[in-house]
């Protein structure tokens, strides 16, 4: 059996749940599920489906700081910026994290191995300062457990 | 017999290790040829003391914590399995002074059910509620939720019955239910502890909810930020479904109700309730003019009622035991229990439900131990980036809205972040024209430009330059921020400025004397 190509893939998706009330966010969110990202060139597809017009959608897509245009690299990490992170030296990590991966909020690694974006406030504030790699959350991250996970991830 | 562990499944616990250990735990009692059973429950939410394992015993539970993998044949050494003494003993968790000395309403069964486990819920007296919703008119249920006197706890504080109320006597063929769940406030967590601890106590709300206003459709508005919670209540959703507690015949009711949940995209304006509903209409987050209230023409255009997590999470003990029983916990008009949320540099930073009225230094110092880093609070945020930062000399605040809104500050969510003396207030200010200037709409003109205005503003004062110009022209952008934005996000960015500015002027480079407002 081949793999669907892109666009299958967000055809199916879009006759799965173009019907549901208020579905733009739902497909959008399953694309970037499937995908990793929503492709500008899948925008004419979906506004079709929901009779939007392209600007639209893609007025949509660039609100929300979840949703992304680009692919990103293998592992996402996010890095909390907020209040609670910051009163136990988040902002200490935070310049570790960009100067270890040599690349500073919304780039990727030239290896294509990690993506670096910012977060304000995972929930973990009980255990700051917290970052997101993946769908995993850490917390109380030093700079070396960082280097740890990062060896890990890289592995 | 086998013998039950408990390692929590909350999302805190397992971003300290709480997966690993529970997988150690299941492997060291089969190398051993110890049967046991292995529930992942919610966090107690002594947050400094996880992962935290508890273990079944005639006498009740005994807690170990914080444990790591690496202490685990020791605790098998020290048979633990029977309550045995180890160096991370803590004794039966009830009588942890931390958690007895709480008065825990909307957070009863959180730590000890296991949370998708429906049998469980029923048996810690869950949905006692419904069953008293379902034998008596939606007046009656609206009057329960009014005579409790609980107010919005998403952090407007608005009176949950008056919502209802309106919804309720708004004619319409489509009403709905919506549970705002975007839990943005940075400092706070307690959203997300209901519903990865115990999510039928908010599915068990939002149903009492439908029922007391005709609505027969709810939504979970979920930020993504929080993949784990949307997993578990899902599942618990499915459970209730399969159970007769959500469907189209609610316990053979033959009233319906239908509850499903929807992913947020990383906004933090959408935890604005107009904002929201646009955002599941499938639109951008931009927030909505007000009139008409969503209680008149909301979702779709239709009569809804959009409460948080919390306020819906207490609905179910206010109908099983009572609009009054609720009623009697609190002081002045802030009726009942808020669960607070001590976060940032706390030595014990948790989940504590208390009635309203405690002191901020009661609840910093008895509870949160004092700073993490041994030096003195300076200076603590209550209510989330929003919220005014208050100095030592406001530390003897009862936590009531009332009081708080006396000093210029709010209680909001209940989220409580403490900073030591290495905090600059000036950096802290900045940060917070940072933040709006990333999350604004962009629909209203003083948040969308006096964000941006302000983070320009704040980085000359940071850098000392032009401060007699300058700090004038911050206060008089606040003005403008506070007085015509039009929602909070934009409203309320200058409560944490100008609360730094006024109380520690020190750090902007201006003298006490000279910062007059």
């Amino acid at each position: 059996m081949t793999e669907p190509t892109m666009m299958q893939t967000v055809q199916t998706i879009v006759a799965d749940l173009k019907d549901k009330k208020g579905a733009l966010l739902p497909i959008l969110h399953a694309v970037q599920n499937a995908l990793g990202y929503v492709p500008p060139e899948t925008v004419p597809t979906i506004a079709k489906a929901l009779n939007l017009s392209r600007a639209e959608v893609h007025g949509v897509i660039s609100f929300y700081h979840y949703f992304r245009d680009t692919a990103p690299g293998k592992h996402t990490i996010q890095v909390c910026r907020a209040e609670s992170c910051l009163s136990m030296g988040g902002k200490a990590l935070e310049n570790h994290v960009k100067t270890t991966l040599g690349i500073d909020y919304h780039e990727t690694t030239a290896d294509g191995q990690f993506s670096l974006e910012p977060i304000y406030c995972l929930g973990n504030c009980a255990c700051s300062p917290a970052i997101q790699i993946g769908k995993d959350v850490y917390g109380k991250v030093s700079t070396t457990d960082f280097d740890e996970l990062l060896k890990e991830k890289s592995a | 017999m086998s013998i039950t562990v408990y390692v929590p499944c909350d999302s805190s616990a397992v971003s300290v290790g709480a997966n690993r250990v529970a997988n150690a735990i299941t492997q060291e009692a089969e190398k051993r040829g110890v049967a046991i059973n292995v529930v992942r429950n919610g966090s107690r939410g002594m947050y400094w003391l996880e992962p935290m394992v508890e273990v079944a015993t005639e006498n009740g539970r005994i807690a170990y914590g914080a444990v790591k993998t690496s202490d685990v044949a020791s605790l098998f050494d020290a048979d633990f399995l029977n309550g045995g003494s180890h160096a991370l003993s803590l004794g039966l968790t009830e009588e942890i002074p931390y958690f007895k000395k709480q008065q825990r309403l909307t957070f009863a069964r959180v730590g000890i059910t296991d949370p998708v486990s429906l049998e469980d819920y029923i048996a810690h007296d869950g949905y006692r509620g419904l069953k008293n919703a379902l034998e008596i008119s939606q007046a009656d249920i609206v009057k329960h939720v009014s005579d409790s006197g609980l107010r919005g706890r998403g952090g407007a504080a608005f009176p949950t019955g008056i919502k209802w109320n309106t919804v309720l006597n708004t004619p319409a063929d489509q009403k709905y239910i919506i549970c705002n769940a975007d839990e943005g406030d940075s400092g706070t967590f307690s959203d997300r502890m209901i519903m990865e601890g115990d999510p039928f106590v908010l599915i068990e709300g939002m149903t009492i909810a439908g029922l007391a206003v005709s609505a027969t459709q709810g939504y979970i508005y979920l930020r993504i930020e929080y993949p784990h919670a949307f997993e578990i209540l899902n599942t618990a959703i499915a459970n209730a479904y399969a159970a007769g507690y959500l469907g189209d015949d609610v316990q053979g009711s033959g009233r319906a109700f239908h509850l499903e949940v929807r992913q947020g995209a990383g906004a933090y304006v959408c935890g604005e309730e107009t904002s929201l509903m646009e955002s599941l209409e499938g639109k951008r987050g931009l927030v909505r003019f007000k009139p008409p209230l969503p209680a008149i023409s909301g979702l779709f255009g239709k009569p809804t009622v959009v409460n948080n997590v919390i306020s819906l999470a207490s609905v179910p003990i206010i109908l099983d035991k009572g609009g009054d029983f609720y009623r009697d916990f609190g002081m002045g008009r802030s009726r009942g229990t808020l669960p607070l949320q001590l976060a940032g540099n706390l030595k014990h930073p948790g989940l504590v439900e208390l009635a309203f009225g405690a002191t901020l230094r009661e609840v910093l110092y008895d509870f949160g131990g004092g700073s993490a880093t041994g030096k003195p609070i300076r200076a603590v945020q209550v209510g989330g980036p929003l919220g005014a930062y208050l100095p030592e000399s406001q530390f003897d605040t009862p936590l009531d809205y009332e009081a708080f809104a006396a000093l210029w500050a709010v209680v909001g969510h209940g989220g409580i972040v403490a900073f030591d003396d290495t905090v600059d207030m000036a950096e802290m200010a900045k940060y917070s024209m940072e933040f709006c200037a990333a999350e604004s709409c962009g629909k209203c003109t003083p948040c969308r430009i006096g964000s941006t205005r302000g983070y320009e503003v704040m980085d000359e004062i940071v850098n000392k330059r032009d401060l007699d110009k300058n700090i004038p022209l911050l206060r008089s952008l606040c003005d403008t921020m506070l007085n015509s934005s039009l929602c909070a996000l934009g409203g309320m960015t200058p409560y944490p400025v100008l609360s730094a500015l006024n109380h520690f002027p020190e750090d902007f480079g201006v003298s006490v004397e000279h910062n007059a407002a």
